[in-house]
């Protein structure tokens, strides 16, 4: 018997098709994993189940009764409970306020009754917090604890977990492993979402793998391997990798960088002891899940996040403790992962492409409006940018405003280019051109370092990989000897290869 | 001396009481996440058509009950704006305000035309409950809307926001509506909730002072009170008991330049220099008391789920 089945899920945003005719069924008293990699569908598909988004075709039963989940409100009245990947909590509030909220007993709150029953509750269920205190002041490990009691303290029999792990330091994922463990005996059924497969093994009993938003099995966890697991998840076939290969044992090395460790926006360490050599005339591509260090080590090398150990040295010029300009003088080309945030929207092309060099165009503090223009139009041509000199570059498609970036960037030759995801969301004819302008590079003698989630994009542009996992360099390969199984494997962290 | 300082704070409540409702009025919508920028308006329009139905009716509380339903109205439009339609809240509150000023002059004009002396009617008596101890007297002879003000919008405010399922959802839709939803809280009715007891209590601060206060209706007889009451729910934190003290400052700082301006002190600087000290007073209060406050974290922003 299910306790939630999901029957032909579908769900678009606009174009985009992120669940496309979903089965999911969960039994009860399993935990069951959700598992795909970034973009595949999963937390849609939970959202759906949580009443936040609105699936366009498809039913849901709970306990085989056909169920309508408009809102939070209806999911929670029908015994389902989710933890979202950013936590649903009223920072400052208090740990049983944020549980009772929506759920009081009356309309007049008694502080002393509510904490106790939240009290109680947290000793029912083993989850050690003090109701007392303000989740302003909690560890990320605790909210956590806050989020789970808050569903279980509404009655739930199905849990959602949204990528619980990610968050969490080693020891903390072992105590919710046991609390997860310990709900499930009392027949608690819980979904949990992850890409990473050594825990999926660990602690699920079944697997429904997402891929591009498609259902492409549900199997038992204990029939798989983790290498087969990977396949399932990332399985793409033969790659048409038509590129000249060449030999760059002799070329000098460009980019070097030694024992770089560096901390993500909370503090945690994001970066650890990561060494890199990129050469001249290579392109050295860095594959792996997203979320385990990509942004900040794009961000390290550009000197827009202060590293907290380590060196990074140009053709043999340390750039550590350098401003983001003085990584641009030095010879560093940045092409931002986020494509708005190295533009400004409601400037010209022409004012975009000058914004990085304005002390070269300006005479006697005033601005060359006309040397400006006559280098834009040059670029417009060169780049093919398909936008007038003086529309405002927010009108652009995404594609255009990606070549304004990269005019903008190539244009100065730099000596290393570092490219965080150059071409997610472009379309087939833009992503061609920007990995053209990026072999160009190469063959001008740049030195490289693509770091994308796409392995299909790796494996066509890159002269060796690295795998990233958990902010460490878990192995790196000639492009000869990668294949999609064997870098699936090292991406998942399920093995390393030094 | 004695004298002058009790009827100083005699004044200070009286003075204080409009800006009080308007300020907890502030509050209510604040702390659910919306600015509510048509409080000038809100209260503009509260002062006159209170004024005009007790004018017509010759009941002053039916003027009065008139006058709060109007601020639960243009709340309830700035929550359709804000809340539903998604729009920007400064424009939809500055719209409101010119709608509510607009609407109110036309009215006045229609039905008073351009007279010199502005119109007046009997105001609400003062409650005098200690009328054989004149010191005692000439501190508790008040409005009966001073005394609930103080005495019930307050502390109601405080308990509603702390200690009842009700100002917990207002909180929380304030601070994190993700979060408020996910819970099953129902973001919008909680907002539009809020933003009806919010315009309700701006337009009795309006109504406050043309039927109890002054017993006319003028052009200028807001005079930037809701501004005030704006910068006060700053200054308060967003507390309603610390945003009374708020409103007793700027009261307090009226009522004294009035006496200053009256008691013919020679000078040499011109009154209108008395006119601006509550002005600079709260201006002052609030850079001190503003460096740390801490806005309701999702002011401002609209919800959407997709
Ligand atoms: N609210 C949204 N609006 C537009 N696109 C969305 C929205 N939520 C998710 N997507 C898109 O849907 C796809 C699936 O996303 P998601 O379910 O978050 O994947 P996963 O959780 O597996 O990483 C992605 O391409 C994502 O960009
Ligand atoms: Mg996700």
């Amino acid at each position: 018997m299910y306790i939630v089945d999901m029957l032909g899920i579908t769900k678009t945003f606009g174009e985009l098709v992120a669940n496309d005719n979903v089965d999911f069924q969960l039994r009860k008293g399993e935990i069951h994993a959700l598992l795909g990699e970034n973009g595949a569908g999963k937390t849609t598909l939970m959202r759906i189940l949580y009443g936040l988004y609105r699936p366009d075709t498809g039913i849901i039963k709970v306990a085989e009764q056909p169920v309508e989940i408009h809102s939070p409100k209806d999911a929670i009245a029908n015994g389902i409970g989710m933890v979202t990947q950013h936590f649903a909590l009223v920072p400052p509030l208090s740990v049983a306020e944020n549980i009772v909220l929506g759920n009081t007993d009356g309309f007049v709150v008694n502080r002393a009754a509510m904490e106790a029953k939240v009290a109680a509750a947290a000793d029912r269920f083993g989850i050690v917090i003090d109701p007392k205190s303000l989740v302003r002041h909690l560890a990320v490990g605790q909210r956590q604890r806050v989020e789970i009691l808050k569903a279980l303290y509404r009655n739930a029999r199905v849990l959602i977990l949204d990528e619980p792990t990610a968050v969490l330091v080693p020891q903390e994922v072992d105590a919710l492993f046991e609390t997860l463990n310990r709900l499930k005996a009392d027949g608690l059924s819980v979904i949990f979402i992850s890409h990473k497969l050594h825990e999926v093994t660990q602690i699920t009993d079944r697997v429904t793998v997402l891929r591009d938003g498609k259902l492409i099995g549900t199997v038992d966890t204990k029939d798989m391997s983790q290498s087969q697991l990977a396949a399932m998840m990332v399985g793409r076939e033969t790659f048409g990798v038509t590129r000249k290969d060449e030999q760059h044992e002799q070329q000098p090395v460009t980019l070097r960088i030694d024992n770089l460790c560096a901390k993500n926006d909370q503090g945690m360490p994001a970066l650890t002891n990561v060494c890199l050599e990129v050469k001249a005339g290579e392109i050295l591509g860095i594959a792996g899940v997203g979320g385990n260090g990509q942004k900040e080590l794009a961000e390290s090398l550009c000197g827009v996040r202060d590293c907290a150990s380590g060196s990074i040295q140009l053709a043999g010029k340390e750039l550590i403790g350098k401003t983001p300009a003085g990584f641009t003088q030095a010879g560093v080309g940045r092409i931002p992962e986020d494509r708005h945030e190295g533009m400004v929207g409601d400037l010209t092309v022409t004012e975009n492409l000058a914004l990085e060099h304005l002390n070269e165009y300006t005479r006697s503090g005033v601005l060359d409006h006309k040397a400006i223009r006559t280098r834009a139009e040059e670029l417009i041509h060169q780049f093919q940018i398909k936008a007038r000199p003086n529309d405002p570059v927010r009108t652009l498609s995404g594609g255009n405003m990606q070549k304004v970036l990269l005019a903008r960037v190539l244009s100065r030759n730099p000596k290393a280019v570092i490219v965080p995801q150059p071409t997610r969301g472009l379309d087939v004819g833009a992503t061609d051109y920007v990995r053209q302008q990026l072999l160009e590079q190469r063959d001008r003698g740049a030195a490289i370092l693509l770091i994308s989630e796409d392995l299909d994009e790796i494996l066509a542009l890159s002269d060796r990989i690295a795998v990233i996992y958990e902010g460490e360099i878990v192995g790196i390969l000639p492009a000869g000897e990668a294949t999609p199984e064997r870098l699936g494997l090292l991406m998942s962290g399920a093995v390393k290869e030094h | 001396m004695e004298i002058f300082i009790i009827n100083l704070i005699g004044a200070t409540l009286r003075v204080s009481t409009p800006i009080l409702l308007a300020a907890i009025g502030e509050t209510y919508a604040e702390r659910a996440g919306i600015l509510n920028l048509g409080i000038e308006g809100t209260m503009f329009f509260g002062a006159f058509i209170g004024f005009f139905v007790a004018d017509k009716s010759g009941s002053l509380w039916l003027g009065f009950l008139v006058a709060v339903l109007s601020g639960v109205v243009f709340g309830l439009l700035m929550a359709l704006l804000t809340v539903t339609l998604g729009v920007n809240q400064h424009v939809s509150g500055l719209g409101i305000t010119m709608l509510c000023t607009g609407l109110s002059l036309f009215a006045f004009r229609l039905n008073y035309g351009g007279r010199s002396i502005p119109p007046s009617i009997e105001s609400f008596q003062q409650l005098a409950p200690f009328k054989n101890i004149p010191w005692l007297n000439t501190l508790t002879e008040q409005y009966l809307l001073t005394y609930v003000a103080f005495l019930v919008i307050v502390p109601l405010a405080w308990w509603l926001l702390y200690r009842t399922s009700f100002g917990l959802k207002i909180r929380s839709v304030g601070e994190n509506p993700e979060a408020a939803d996910a819970a099953g809280v129902n973001v919008f009715a909680v907002r539009y909730a809020a933003l009806a007891i919010g315009g309700g209590l701006m337009a009795a601060g309006g109504a406050f002072l043309s039927l109890a206060q002054l017993g006319a209706f003028t052009h200028g007889i807001i005079a930037g009170r809701g501004w005030v009451a704006i910068a006060i729910v700053i200054f308060g934190n967003w507390n309603p008991v610390r945003a009374m003290w708020g409103a007793l400052i700027f009261g307090g700082t009226s009522a004294l330049q009035l006496r200053l301006q009256t008691m013919g002190l020679q000078l040499p600087i011109p009154y209108e220099t008395f006119l601006a000290l509550p002005y600079i007073v709260t201006i002052i209060a609030l850079v001190l008391a503003g460096r740390n406050a801490s806005y309701p974290a999702a002011l401002l922003k609209p919800y959407r789920r997709e």
